[in-house]
Formats: structure tokens, sequence, C-alpha cells
């Protein structure tokens, strides 16, 4: 349907780039030279032919980890997303198809969620329940759920004023009916766009709390907290510790560049 | 008028004819690859198309949408909407080729030799600022006349157009003022530059009847008292016969025909332009009352926000057994909210709903599935009632399935079936709404209704988006079906002329309540009460002087508005 | 202007509503602790007595609903109570770490709103040109980037590299202003970084948004130049959407703050919230979270307010 030269070259690249960041997840413990954890050889030794991007502080290969941290970072990140659209989506298919109280009532749960910037809400929660990966992908799932609740909300309401909608409940459907046959596969393309959205705002928030000591804890290896281990570097002039910060913005780039397409193709919107 | 010296002697020798103002030769418009709906190919919008305006002199455009009309008119202004061009032909205004000016130069000739009046005056005012400084805005940037003298100016402009409080309506802003009175201050707008040509682009098409007449008769004197020429734009013969000395037919971005007023609406020579001018000429006997009613509604009040806000107040109507009731009313009139009582979306306040004899609940979820399967509904935007993400099949496919169980091949050949008796064929079972054409589409939701075998059908305007021979075909659709398949009509709607084409029986609303009701034949002939005599009086008619005498008889008679 | 006041009056009276619940989410959010607070604090080896100490520190013996009005009573009179970890008084340890991330964040907005504006302007002008595109893709890009990122690569070629700017920003009360703007200089550049591509496109969207209205084809056929349409007719109606734009990516400011404090090691309220929350110093992050809700809540409450000021229907009501 999609011809490959009909597609614009930042999105091509997006693409490409996408895809090579799922099969090192997926491979990782195939490419990787070293096991995720072992210590092979002194801390912040130089890049080399044995270790490619040198050691950690603890003495542990670099480019192995940059590896594993593919998998851990994105697995955790896409886990967390789908709970958040399983969430999100329902919530907000729901309060648009009933509207009335039930609309109401969700809605101002949300807004009450919300009213908490995520990052700091995120904190207060995480000192709460404590740092874990479980309490990690709840808690952020949870508040991002709000973010796609209020969108489906918005779209689908805008699906349900179409008198399509109105014949189907006059002709005696049920709601999971009209939910999934009338709305549903008109919001799908926003959805997927958003999905890819929220992906890389979740995955730039699990990484920044990596980073603060507060995500993903070691001996597992992520970016956000490589980041953090290695930064001291930084004043010697050495990049390594902003490989996987590139990392991780190679990825969100990518993302964004292939949502803008897609968004720009399913709107069919001129800007003149 | 430096221009002048580098005309060419073909466009001198079009000057020289007789006052000429604008002339097109061989127009030729199209939307760029990126733009068109086809994507790749570029669309030509416009072709060869040729017209002449003289000083003084009205053009009427008319055609269905997708013809042209609007893209000829600001074409004439040098402007193209969405990146839309001039590829071939001329445009000489004033004797200067637009297509040579500079951006400056087209900016010289906009807002001071052309205005544009646009249909809708509510999105065409800038809601951040006062009426007047927009009115006066063109003539004080081209430097026409001081601010002082422009205001002066249209505060008489105002006043010839029959604005309430001419001195101080310019000190409103846009949402302040109606829609009507928002259409007349764009006229005073137009007019205020004291241009030499003014396009019209459909101006009172958005507004109701016995509001377009005053503003039709507004637009018309004030064309005549200024002697200003003008482009007027319509997709409705009977107005465009009142304001225009020459009338151009377009179909699909080429010339019909084009002559003067009276030749169009009396001898016509082209297919298309005489069954414009036939387009009423469904000839529907009214049925004898057979007082067996399939639907009788009594002392009827609903309306929002608990009681406090009334949309219908005590209304009664009956419907007849495979007869149709018209119900005719302007937009405020309740007519569709009654529609939304009998379907159950609105229960009403007060009242009873009986369906062949039994009481029906008044609310949706309480009604069974088979009392829902006999009331089956058509709305005005086939477009938008049809789930764009589902094939014809599935559209009309459902209500079989739903209702009565049916799957499979089964269902199929009911759906072709009902192809059939929609005139369009099974083909068409695979296609998707965004590849069928409007008048196509209403079609298919009519099969949609048929297919759950209904007793009643209410119709939401159903013809009022559609070009008028589509809508004429759709109507004697829907006689047909009447008689095969013994259905009952209510047919909401606002056109009168739509009402004797179709209707056995006729109730008009008027601010949520019932004014006049009974057979076709009384409702729509005298003795009348006011406001049934002052809308059938709005309903512009195919003859050259109706506006002229609808106005006369109502000055003697201040009813209504 | 009877009907505006009243209006502003509601939004007021919904802020402090919306505040009001924010501190009893922040409170209660506690009580959703798994198992006991003090002994999830202190871990399964605490005494019996540190334990007891803890629980009467946070007033455990006292009802829930009853600790929560005596809590916000004396947030009300600004006192936070006192730290778990060093028993210092939490409002004397907030006070010059919140002034210190104001500032931050204010020096970030004053780069970043004209830039914004300027870009996200020029980008609608000249849209769908080259310069709209490489502005699209820039801005695309950094909107991609983590905030530590863009703190360290500004690291690395402005301090490490040409150091021209400290990579530390070591401030405290005594620090002359010079010196403290040249210590916050990196800190507010990499802030800005990160919100401006934000800014600039939601600008840009904005602006196209009101240029698509009718009234500006209006102008247009009136003959005024393009200048003219701009300023006298598109502007008046994108003023309210852009005012929008720039207070909500200054809520987003108050995050950004918090991965940025960090990275520069600035003494401000994000690194108080982050320590706390390593330490689980859990009365610290209540009174950091409720601060940074209350400054989010005010700026959303200003932008509603900007928007209801700025429309015209409201301004002029039939």
């Amino acid at each position: 349907m999609i011809k490959l030269r009909d597609i614009p070259l930042s999105a091509k690249f997006g693409i490409i780039v996408i895809i090579m960041y799922v099969l090192t997840a997926i491979f990782a413990a195939q490419l990787a030279p070293y096991g995720e954890a072992d210590i092979v050889a002194t801390p912040f030794e130089a890049w080399s032919s044995q270790f490619w991007l040198g050691t950690d502080n603890l003495g542990r290969d670099m480019f192995t980890r940059l590896l594993f941290g593919a998998r851990n970072t994105l697995g955790i990140a896409f886990v967390t997303t789908v709970i958040a659209f399983a969430l999100g989506a329902t919530g907000g298919l729901v309060a648009a198809t009933f509207g009335g109280w039930t609309d109401q009532i969700l809605s101002r749960f949300v807004d009450v969620l919300m009213s908490i910037p995520q990052l700091i809400f995120a904190l207060l929660l995480l000192s709460i329940f404590g740092i874990s990966i479980p309490s990690l992908i709840l808690v952020i799932a949870v508040l991002d759920s709000t973010r796609v609740y209020r969108l489906t909300r918005a779209v689908a309401i805008n699906v349900t004023v179409f008198d399509y909608v109105e014949a189907s409940r006059l002709r005696g459907e049920g709601a999971i009916w009209i939910m999934t046959r009338e709305i549903l596969p008109n919001i799908v393309p926003t959805l997927i766009a958003e999905f890819g959205l929220r992906f890389c705002f979740v995955f730039l928030l699990i990484s920044g709390l990596s980073f603060l000591g507060l995500g993903i804890q070691p001996p597992t290896a992520d970016w956000g907290s490589m980041v953090r281990d290695s930064a001291t570097l930084i004043t010697y002039g050495d990049v390594t510790p902003l490989l996987p910060a590139a990392a991780i913005a190679l990825l969100a780039v990518a993302i964004n560049l292939v949502v803008d397409w897609f968004l720009h193709r399913a709107s069919g919107l001129k800007d003149d | 008028m430096s221009e002048r010296g580098k005309m060419s002697t073909e466009q001198c020798a079009g000057i020289a004819t007789a006052g000429e103002l604008l002339t097109i030769e061989n127009l030729r418009i199209e939307a760029p690859a990126s733009n068109s709906v086809r994507g790749g190919v570029p669309s030509i919008l416009v072709d060869d198309v040729s017209l002449s305006v003289r000083r003084g002199r009205v053009m009427g455009l008319i055609g269905e949408s997708g013809a042209g009309k609007s893209t000829i008119g600001l074409a004439s202004m040098g402007y193209g909407r969405g990146g839309i061009k001039i590829t071939g032909g001329s445009v000489v205004v004033n004797g200067r080729d637009i297509r040579k000016l500079s951006k400056a130069g087209l900016r010289k000739l906009r807002g001071k030799e052309i205005c544009y009046v646009a249909q809708s005056a509510a999105a065409a005012f800038n809601p951040a600022k006062r009426l007047m400084d927009q009115v006066v805005e063109a003539a004080l940037m081209h430097g026409v006349s001081s601010r002082a003298d422009a205001e002066a100016r249209a505060v008489i402009l105002f006043k010839k157009l029959g604005l309430p409080d001419p001195e101080k309506i310019g000190r409103r802003f846009p949402h302040q003022v109606s829609g009507g009175q928002l259409q007349r201050v764009m006229t005073a707008m137009a007019l205020c530059s004291e241009p030499d040509l003014i396009v019209f682009d459909e101006p009172t098409t958005a507004l109701d009847v016995t509001t377009q007449i005053d503003v039709l008769a507004a637009i018309r004197d004030a064309m005549r008292e200024t002697s200003v020429a003008a482009i007027y734009i319509t997709h409705d013969l009977a107005v465009v016969a009142q304001v225009a000395d020459e009338i151009m037919v377009l179909r699909g971005g080429k010339m019909v025909e084009q002559g003067t007023t009276r030749q169009i609406i009396h001898h016509p020579r082209q297919d298309y332009t005489k069954a414009l001018v036939a387009v009423h000429d469904i000839q529907h006997p009214e049925k004898p009352a057979a007082a067996s009613p399939i639907l009788a509604i009594d002392r009827l009040t609903a309306g929002y926000g608990n009681g406090t806000i009334k949309v219908l107040e005590d209304v009664a109507l009956v419907l007849e057994k495979a007869h149709t009731l018209a119900i005719v009313g302007e937009s405020g009139s309740g007519k569709s909210t009654l529609a939304r009582v009998i379907t159950g979306l609105l229960p009403p306040m007060s009242g009873s709903l009986k369906f062949d004899g039994k009481a029906l609940p008044a609310r949706l979820a309480e009604r069974s599935k088979n009392e829902l399967r006999q009331l089956q509904m058509i709305y005005q935007m086939a477009d938008v009632a049809m789930n764009p993400r589902q094939t014809v099949a599935t559209i009309i496919g459902r209500p079989i399935e739903f209702y009565f169980g049916i799957k499979g091949d089964e269902r199929d050949r009911r759906v072709a079936k009902l192809l059939d008796q929609i005139e369009l064929g099974k083909e068409f079972a695979n296609r998707y709404p965004s590849e069928l054409s409007g008048g196509q589409k209403q079609r298919i939701c009519i099969a949609r209704a048929l297919a759950a075998k209904p007793r009643i059908i209410i119709c939401d305007e159903v013809t009022s988006a559609l070009d008028p021979l589509v809508s004429n075909g759709i109507l004697k659709l829907l006689l047909q079906l009447q008689k095969e398949e013994e259905i009952a009509y209510l047919f909401i709607t606002h056109d009168l002329a739509t009402v004797s084409s179709i209707a056995d029986s006729v109730v008009v609303m008027h601010r949520g309540r019932v004014v006049r009701s009974g057979a076709k034949s009384q409702v729509l002939n005298p003795p009348f009460d006011p406001y049934t005599e002052l809308l059938l009086s709005s309903v512009p008619q195919l003859n050259e002087g109706w506006l002229d005498g609808a106005i006369a008889s109502r000055r003697m008679q201040p009813a209504g508005n | 202007m009877y009907q505006i006041g009243k209006i502003i009056g509601q939004r007021v009276a919904l802020g402090a509503l919306t505040l009001w619940i924010v501190s009893i989410v922040i409170f209660a959010g506690v009580q959703f602790l798994p198992g006991d607070i003090a002994t999830e604090i202190l871990g399964r080896s605490a005494t019996p007595e540190a334990v007891a100490a803890i629980r009467k520190s946070l007033g455990l013996d006292v009802p829930a609903h009853i600790r929560y009005f005596q809590w916000l009573g004396s947030i009300l009179q600004g006192n936070f109570g006192t730290a778990l970890a060093n028993g210092r008084d939490i409002a004397e340890l907030i006070r010059p770490r919140f002034i210190n991330t104001l500032l931050l964040a204010l020096s970030a907005a004053v780069i970043s709103v004209p830039l914004a504006l300027l870009g996200g302007i020029v980008a609608a002008l000249y849209r769908n040109t080259i310069v709209d595109r490489s502005i699209n893709i820039v801005t695309l890009a950094s909107i991609s980037f983590p905030e530590f990122f863009v703190g360290y690569v500004l690291i690395l070629f402005l301090s490490v590299q040409a150091g021209i700017l400290p990579s530390m920003s070591d401030v405290d009360s005594s620090t002359a202003l010079v010196d403290r703007l040249i210590a916050m200089a990196l800190p507010s550049l990499t802030l800005a970084v990160v919100v401006l591509a934000h800014m600039m496109r939601m600008t840009r969207t904005s602006i196209i948004n009101v240029l698509g209205n009718q009234y500006i084809e209006t102008a247009r056929l009136k003959g005024l130049p393009e200048r003219r349409v701009l300023v006298g007719h598109a502007l008046p109606n994108a003023l309210a959407p852009i005012a929008n734009v720039i207070v909500m990516n200054l809520a987003y400011l108050i995050t950004g703050v918090v991965v940025v404090e960090v990275v520069f090691v600035y003494p401000g309220l994000g690194q108080l919230i982050v320590d706390s929350v390593q330490k689980r110093d859990i009365p610290v992050v209540q009174a950091c979270s409720l601060i940074f809700a209350a400054t989010y809540v005010v700026l959303n409450l200003i932008a509603d307010i900007l928007s209801i000021v700025t429309n015209p229907r409201l301004l002029h009501p039939k």
C-alpha cells in the first residue's frame, strides 16, 4: 500500500534505526562479547581492541552493557507503554461512548492525577513504593495512561458526534459494538502515532529516572544509569558517557521522525 | 496607468468594446499535483471558460458544488485557494491582465477595484476587531478616502442595507450581531471602497429563507443604487434570477450555457439547463386520509436542562400508514429536536408517543429490538452517516444481521437485492463510502434504513445537502419505495418546494410549536396564518419579478420578523 | 466585565480546589505505603525504639484525617515539619533552594521565550519551505534529546574543551550576582535548549492555525500587504494561543529543572527531592512535591486566565 519511494528520507532513516535497535535488543546476549554484569577489567579502562568502548566505573565492558541496555531499557519502556495504553485507551473509549456520569468521574479523576507534574508525581510515588522494576513500570504506566486517556477520549468524542455512531445507537447496538466497530477503527491511526510518542516519552522518563539513580537499579544494565556512573569521565574530555545518552537520543529522534511522517500522512493535512 | 503601455493590441481591442470591466478568456485553472484528490496528477478545476462583465451589470454564475463557480470568482481577483493556479487564458480587469501583474499590483486591485463577499460572514470577519474598523479598512489602505469620510459612507451603506441602529452598529464585534445582519455588513464592507466589481460568493446560502429574502433584496437594492458591477455565485437558479442580468451555467469546471437571465430561465438551450429549470417537476397527488395512524404524538413537550429550556411545546401530529408527513420549519423551529424525541434519544418531559396504537417507550434503552427495527432514520449528511471504515456490504448488511440474524450468503443476496432497489447494483457492495458520490451515499443510507424492513423512516433534511438534480432523483426513489414497501415517511425539511413534491400532509413549526397542520392541499393554500404566509412567500420562485412582488406583499403585512 | 470577573473567579476557585485535592493526594499517598512506614523506612533490622521514635515524629499514633488537617494547618503557616534524615527544619531547607530553582527557570525562560517566538513565527511564515523543514528537523531532534544528554554535550564543548564556563554550578547565598550568573549559565542554557524546541513547534502550529481562518483570506482579498495581514489580523487572534504555549512550557520547565540540577550539581529544589527520594525522607519529598505542584497549578491557572481575558466573545458580551 505504501510505496517505499514515497517515504521521505527522514522517515526511512527513522525506520532503519528503529529496526536496528529492536534487533540489538533481541539478540543482545548473542552479540555481546561479555556477560551483562561481569567485571572483566579494572575500572575506567580506555578504548581498546579488547574493550571496544573501554570499561565502566566497576570494570564492566561498556560495549556489552550498551547492548544489554538496549534490551532492558527498551523492554521496560515497551511494557510500560503497553500497560499505559491498555488503561488509558480503554478508559478514554468508555468515557467517550457512555458520556454523562461515567465520563465526569473518569475525567475528574484524571484531572487530579494530571494536576501534579508527572516527574514529581513519579518521584513521590517511588519514594512511597520503593524503587523496583515492577513499581517503576506500574507507577509510570498509571501516570502516563492519563495522557493516553485524554487523547483517546478527545478523538473518540470527535467520532461519537458523527451520525453513523448515532445510527448504530438507534439500531440498538451494544456499547462493545459501538466502541470496537464504530469508533475504534476510526481512531486507530491517531492511537498508533500516539503510541510512538508515548513510548518515546516513557523511555525518556525512565532513562531520566535511572540517570537520577531512581530508575532501573544495578547490576541491570541501563543507559540512563550508565551515563550517571561514568559521568565523571566527561570532565577529562572523554566522550564515553555520552554514548549511552546518544543511544537514547538517537532512538527518540528516530521514533519522532517516523511519527511525524505518519501523522502528516494520516491527517492528509495541508498547512496552507 | 503605466500598465497601459505594455498592453498587447489584442487586449486593447478587448477594452474598446463597450465599457467592459472584466474579461475572462479561455480560463484554465489547475490544482497542483500534491493537493489533488487523485494524488500525483494535477487536476483541472476550470477549463476553457470565457465571460465578460460590463460596468454596472450583474453576471450570475450557477452550478452544482464542484462546478468551479467560486474558483472563477476568486480568479478574477487573481486569488487561488490552497495553491491552485491559473494555467491558461487571460483575466483582464480594467484593461490590465492580472496574470501579468506583480504581487503589489494585485494588492492594488483587490479591495479597491474588486471586492469579495463570502458565504459565511461569521467566519469571514475577524472576531477580535470591531466591525467598523474592518468595513473601512480597505478604503483607508488603498487611500480611497479619509477615515471620517469612509465611516460616514459606511453608515450610509448600513442604512441602505437596512441594518438596525446604523450609527452605532459599527462599534460592535462580529459575534454581537446576527448572521443575516453580518452578511449585510459584509456587503457594506465590499461597497465601502467604491469598487467597480463585487464578487458575491453564495451570500445568502447559509441563511434561513425568511432572512434570505431580506438580505437578497438589500443586496440587490444596494447594487442598483451604487451601480456597481457584480459576479453573483449561487447554486440556486431562483435566487440568481432575481439579481442577475446575465447567467452562466457551469458544470464540472466547464461552461454549459450563457445568456440573459430571461433566456436562461424561459428558453434554456442545453439539456442540463433545461433540467435545472424544471427541477421541481415531481407531481405527487396527495393520498386521502385513511385514519389508520402508524405514529401519533400528542401534547408533547421536550427540552434540555431539567425543563429550563423548552425546545418543543405542546406538539401534536399524526402520521398515517404509508403516507408522508412533512415537518416544515426554519432553524430553531424544533423540528430536529422532534426527531430526537421520536427516536428516543431525548426523552420528552411530557406528552404521549404512540406507535401503531401502542405507547412507545420514551427512552431508547427501553425500546425492544422490534420497535427499533420498525423506526429507521436517514440523515442530512450522508457523508457522516456512514462509517468511513466499513464497506457498503457491511453498512447495509449489519441491520439484516442484527435484526433478522441472517448471515453469510443469504445476507449477501439481500444486500444485492437492496442495491438493485436503490438503482445502484451489486458491484457497489465492496466499495467504501469515500468512493461514492453524494447522491450514491444518500442512496446507500436509504438502503440501510430499508434493510430493517421498517414501517416508518424519519428523513431529516435528506436532500438539502445535495445538488438539485441529484436530490430530485432521491425524492423520486423515496416515492417509488413508498409504493413498493408501504413505508410511512416523517419528512423533516426547510424546503417548501420539496414538501409539495413528496408530502401527503404537512405540519408547520415555528419556535417549538405547531402553527399549522393538515392535508397538503389545505396547509399550502389560503387562508394562511401569518407565519406560514411569510414562510411561503419567502421561497424564491423562478421568475424575474418574484423578489419585488414578495417584498411588496410582505411590507403590507408586517408579521413575522 | 462582570461576566469576565465571574469566570476568572470561578477559575481561581477551581485552582484552589485543585491545590487542595493535590494536598490530599500527596498526603494520602503515604497511607498506601505497603506495611508499616517506620519499618519500611528503617529496614527490617531496626530497633523497636527507633521505630517508635519515627512513628511518633510522623504522628502515626493519631488517626489519618486528623493528621491531615494538622499537616495542612501547619503548612499553611509555613511550617513543613522536620526532615527525617537530619532533623532539620524543612522550610529552612527549602527556602534558599526554591529561590535558586526559580532563578534557574527564570533565566532559562528569558533565553528561550524570545527565541522560540521568533523561530516559531519564522517557521510559520515560511512554512513548507527549506527554512521551515530545517527548523522542523532540528526541533524534532532536540525534543528527543534527554536533558542530561544536552547537559553533558554542553559541558564537553563549552566547559571541558573551550573552558569558557564552569561545569559545576556551586552557588550559595553568599555568591555575588555576576558569579552566580556565570555559574548558572550552562544549566540555564541546557534547560533553554530543551524547552525551546517544544515552544517553537507549538508557536508555529498555533500561528498556522490562525492563518488558516477565513478572515485571513478576507484580509488578503482586501489587498492588504502581508505584513499588515499578520500584524493587524493574525496576531490579535494568535496572542492567546501563544501565551498559552509559553505558560505551558514554563510549567514544563519546572520538571525539566530536576534532571538539569543533578547534572550540574546545582543546589535547587530538584536536587533536594532526588536526594530525599533516595533516602526515602518522605516529609521532605511531600513538601517539595507540594511546592512543585502548586507552581504548576498556578501557571496553568495563569494560562487559563490569559485565554479568558483575550477572548473577544467574553470581553464584549452580547
